[in-house]
């Protein structure tokens, strides 16, 4: 860091951040740091520095925190963590319900992102096992997918344990001739088909979006029958009429949580971070040019700031 | 002599039979055995978890101390802990600043990067030679020079408040136990358990009695990081030859002085051991402490490997182990330095204080000269070196034109080691393995030991751990093998030749504090997910005491008994088989156990390339914040590590006599 630089950042920016105060907003509740929670994957801290970044517009004072996305909630609930901007349905709901059931921490609704995962394999599939990507092609191709340890059925590698998902239900209601491997992490997850994909070797793992991998690697999620609540719920829906699970996975949103004392001492943030909304397709975007592109966040954030401030000006009124 | 009535041999015979029996078992015990002998019925088990979960829930929410609660007292000792921290970060991070937030504003910059590297270097120079004082400089520069600078001040600042409270409270514990006999055998269990008991599994509880960020961090770290330098001061301690402290008691010593005066100074070496390993444990916490809000290193690596950018998690993941060299040496130094000094006549005062000059100086200068120089405060981005993406395209290279060679290596240990190995564990009936187990007690130490081992894996049983843990037991069982094998050789060679010895030094550091994120995510590269990957995990992390303890044992074995060997016209390869190995038999014994606890440590980590493990089982349990199902966990990880240190330290203790060593 530059000293002169710094200098004159801290004044150029003690003076913009009063300007907007006088212009913004006269005075917001409390100058108390809000505290938002960085996690360790880009799509998370795009959002959050956005919100950040317009909270600030809006006169706020804010603070960013490294957490553990599951081990935050013990921080939101007690009050020394403010808001977490994205905890997925498919992976955080168990520890979301768990958390809002306390009536310490409050869901403040959808981001706008959709979350999506489900089966996925790389394009190069296709060739070798003709009828993809419907699911009943994957009868007939375990010997493609199969690994030594594995074999004669095929492999496919699911996500962490702790995401749910019912892959082992899903593998037995259909019949398929698979092995469900269970990854770790997702680090764990993708530098497997980081590895396969520069082999060209055959893969078929779980994959979600909103993420890089699906930008980086060309591929196809594979169809099964579409969700619906009966299919999990009900055993006798589907095509086996005998389990339930006989069916593709539900998307779900992505949703923004914060310690309930965030509405009572900063009323006017409590708005501004209901309203925040990004799409599926321009975080995808901001996140390969982050990932894939090399650019620095920081850049991008400001980029979105500029193009879009038609939008969070109307969030902040 | 414990086997008065049966002989050694006998025993043998005894295992043997065991052994077959238990085959036998594996192959056709499912058709004759019932049911519940093979799995525990779910309806025997006892509800422990919850009840742990309801203490937790009454400790965190309701638990009080008379005048507050106890959450409000530790959140009290978080506060407390938090002013060191901050003004350390101050120093060497953020600067002085004024408010919170983004509201901050900079009142002064941090000390600059020429400062600090320029500081270190004369503490080096002072406390050994010009040598020292290049290496520690040049680690330090490295960290400028890879654009690690920040973050590693981050995770040096709380390393440097970290590592004295550990130090103290360890020093203070390990006092109080050397007086009083009784508190020794008191928290001689805690300390196991602080030590075996994976961070994950109380993570949560933390949290919420000492609040969110670096503090908690601070408080998992010390937690983890003090028990060796309790156990090293109590050892330390005893081991002062008593005729010194006969010798203070004539002299008219009071308890105080008698402590301070001359049972610390004549133990410091001893201490300064214990010293070392709290460094190197912090820096081994920095991933973990990492996720709970302590930022620097750590987080950079994680954020990395997410994104697969393997060059950049080695960059940052080296930056951890050049600081651990750094201060590991430093601390070494001073240690050997301050003996030195007392046999020679104390310096002058002002000798001294040349130094304390000295520093001050470079510090003022480059302080001041940083506010006019840029190049002074902050290293230029534009000269920041990087691996950029050769790393990535390495590991590419190795996976596209050698993956055909490793799969078929790892198909081969895989179908006809691990998952024989695998299944022969799980399918044999609880109640045999207890059985055995028992029977080893009693052979080994009789009553005590046979209880201490039957009441442990009767918990694991009891609470519904039996197949998990049984998994955890082949897991690190056979990687406990694979780093014996390599280790003990290793540390053999190490032990004969200097050069070897140096070169395996540098090898045991940075696997010791490399984090192993940094090579796991390679590894499922080329080996894809499963228990071979978690299995090459475990090996490079937990080969290092193997290495370590071995050379020790083979260069402590006594220069009369080689030479008598030579003497006796005892060839090299006799020298070692006959007097070096068996000799050091004691040693090895010890590193093996160090070697089975740093792979139990490791379980949590292999968790996160898709194990079934106890270690899953916690990592599971953090994820639905279920306190008492990650305890159960965790305490079985535990009870498996106390099972198996008390076995081996038992039986090192017979071969001692055996040899009379002690």
């Amino acid at each position: 860091m530059n000293k002169l630089n710094s200098w004159k950042n801290t004044l150029l920016m003690l003076g913009l951040s009063l300007a907007c105060a006088a212009t913004v907003q006269a005075a917001v509740e409390s100058k108390d740091p809000i505290k938002l929670t960085l996690h360790d994957w880009t799509g998370q801290l795009i959002s959050t520095q956005i919100m950040g970044e317009v909270l600030k517009k809006a006169g706020y004072n804010i603070q960013y925190v490294q957490a553990d996305y599951i081990a935050q909630f013990a921080g939101l609930k007690t009050g020394d963590l403010h808001v977490a901007m994205e905890i997925w349905e498919t992976t955080g709901r168990e520890a979301m319900d768990e958390a809002t059931a306390t009536g310490k921490v409050e869901n403040l609704g959808e981001s706008g992102m959709l979350a999506t995962e489900e089966w996925w394999y790389p394009d190069y599939m296709n060739d070798l096992c003709p009828g993809l990507p419907d699911w009943k092609a994957l009868k007939n191709c375990a010997k493609q997918f199969s690994t030594p340890e594995t074999a004669p059925m095929g492999r496919y590698l699911g996500a962490p344990v702790t995401w749910g998902g019912f892959d082992d239900e899903r593998v037995e209601a259909l019949d398929l001739p698979f092995e469900v491997v269970h990854a770790g992490t997702d680090a764990a997850l993708f530098a497997e088909l980081e590895s396969a994909y520069q082999r060209k070797a055959p893969v078929l793992l779980w994959v979600y979006a909103p993420h890089w991998a699906p930008i980086k690697y060309k591929g196809e999620w594979v169809k099964f029958p579409d969700y619906n609540q009966e299919c999990y719920s009900d055993p006798s829906w589907g095509l086996n009429p005998d389990m339930a699970y006989d069916c593709g996975k539900p998307t779900g949103p992505i949703w923004k949580v914060s310690w309930s004392g965030l509405k009572d001492k900063w009323p006017g943030a409590h708005k501004i971070i209901r309203a925040f909304k990004v799409d599926n397709a321009e975080m995808g975007a901001m996140i390969s040019n982050v990932d894939l592109e090399g650019e620095k966040l920081e850049k991008i954030v400001s980029a979105w700031m500029n193009t879009n401030s038609a939008r969070w000006q109307q969030w902040i009124k | 002599m414990p086997n008065h009535w049966l002989h050694r041999g006998h025993w043998k015979y005894f295992w043997f039979c065991a052994l077959l029996i238990s085959l036998y078992l594996n192959l056709y015990g499912r058709q004759w055995l019932p049911r519940w002998s093979l799995k525990f019925p779910r309806q025997w088990e006892l509800p422990l978890r919850h009840e742990i979960s309801t203490f937790m829930n009454w400790l965190v929410e309701d638990a009080s101390l008379g005048f507050f609660s106890f959450r409000e007292f530790t959140r009290g000792i978080a506060w407390l802990l938090d002013i060191p921290l901050q003004i350390a970060r101050s120093i060497f991070s953020t600067g002085l600043m004024k408010g919170v937030g983004s509201d901050a504003v900079q009142l002064l910059p941090p000390l600059p990067w020429l400062g600090v590297i320029a500081v270190v270097a004369a503490i080096g120079y002072c406390a050994k030679d010009f040598k020292l004082a290049l290496l520690v400089a040049g680690c330090f520069a490295y960290l400028a020079v890879f654009g690690q600078w920040q973050s590693a001040m981050d995770t040096l600042a709380s390393i440097l408040i970290t590592v004295p409270i550990g130090v103290a409270g360890g020093l203070l514990l390990g006092i109080i136990s050397y007086r009083h006999h009784w508190l020794e055998k008191l928290i001689s269990p805690f300390l196991d358990l602080m030590q075996t008991i994976p961070i994950f599994a109380y993570l949560v509880p933390i949290l919420f009695l000492f609040g969110f960020g670096p503090v908690a961090a601070m408080v998992g770290t010390i937690i983890y990081a003090m028990p060796p330098m309790v156990r090293i001061t109590l050892h330390a301690l005893q081991s002062v030859p008593p005729e010194l402290v006969e010798f203070g008691r004539m002299a008219g010593c009071v308890p105080r002085q008698l402590l301070w005066k001359v049972l610390i100074p004549s133990a410091r070496p001893g201490l300064m051991i214990g010293v070392n390993q709290v460094i190197m444990l912090s820096l081994n916490m920095v991933i973990i402490a990492s996720m709970i809000g302590a930022g620097g290193l750590g987080y950079d690596v994680l954020t990395s490997l997410r994104r697969l950018d393997i060059g950049a998690g080695l960059e940052s993941g080296l930056a951890i182990v050049v600081l651990a060299v750094a201060l590991d040496r430093l601390s070494q130094a001073l240690a050997v330095k301050t003996q030195v000094t007392r046999l020679k006549k104390a310096p002058s005062f002002v000798a001294r204080h040349a130094w304390l000059l000295g520093t001050t100086l470079i510090i003022t200068v480059t302080y001041l000269l940083g506010f006019f120089i840029p190049l002074v405060q902050s290293y230029p981005e534009s000269l920041q070196l990087t691996t950029g993406s050769s790393l990535s395209e390495a590991v590419k290279w190795l996976n596209i034109n050698m993956f055909d060679y490793f799969e078929a290596v790892k198909s081969a240990l895989l179908l006809n080691v691990l998952i024989p190995l695998k299944r022969f564990l799980i399918s044999l009936p609880w109640g045999w393995v207890i059985g055995l187990l028992a029977i080893l007690g009693w052979q080994l130490g009789r009553w005590k030991l046979c209880l201490l081992v039957v009441g442990l894996a009767l918990f694991i049983l009891l609470t519904g751990q039996w197949q998990k843990a049984m998994i955890t037991v082949y897991l690190c069982g056979i990687s406990v093998v694979i780093a014996a094998l390599i280790g003990i050789p290793l540390g053999i060679v190490s032990a004969t030749s200097e050069r070897a010895w140096r070169i395996s030094q540098i090898i045991i550091d940075t696997l010791q504090t490399l984090p192993s994120f940094v090579y796991l995510i390679p590894v499922v590269m080329l080996f894809r997910v499963g228990d071979f990957s978690a299995m090459i995990a475990v090996v490079l992390y937990a080969i290092t005491p193997a290495i370590r303890y071995t050379a020790h044992g083979i260069r402590s074995v006594d220069a009369q008994l080689i030479e008598a060997g030579i003497v006796s016209g005892c060839t090299k390869s006799q020298l070692l088989w006959k007097i070096r190995l068996p000799m050091a038999m004691p040693d090895i014994l010890l590193g093996i156990n160090q070697t089975i606890m740093l792979a139990l440590s490791m379980l949590v980590i292999t968790a996160l390339v898709g194990t079934r493990d106890l270690g899953q089982e916690v990592y599971i349990a953090l994820t639905r914040a279920d306190t008492g199902q990650g305890m159960i966990a965790g305490l079985s990880i535990a009870a498996i590590a106390i099972i198996a240190d008390r076995l081996i330290a038992t039986s090192a203790k017979h071969t001692r006599q055996r040899l009379g060593l002690n």
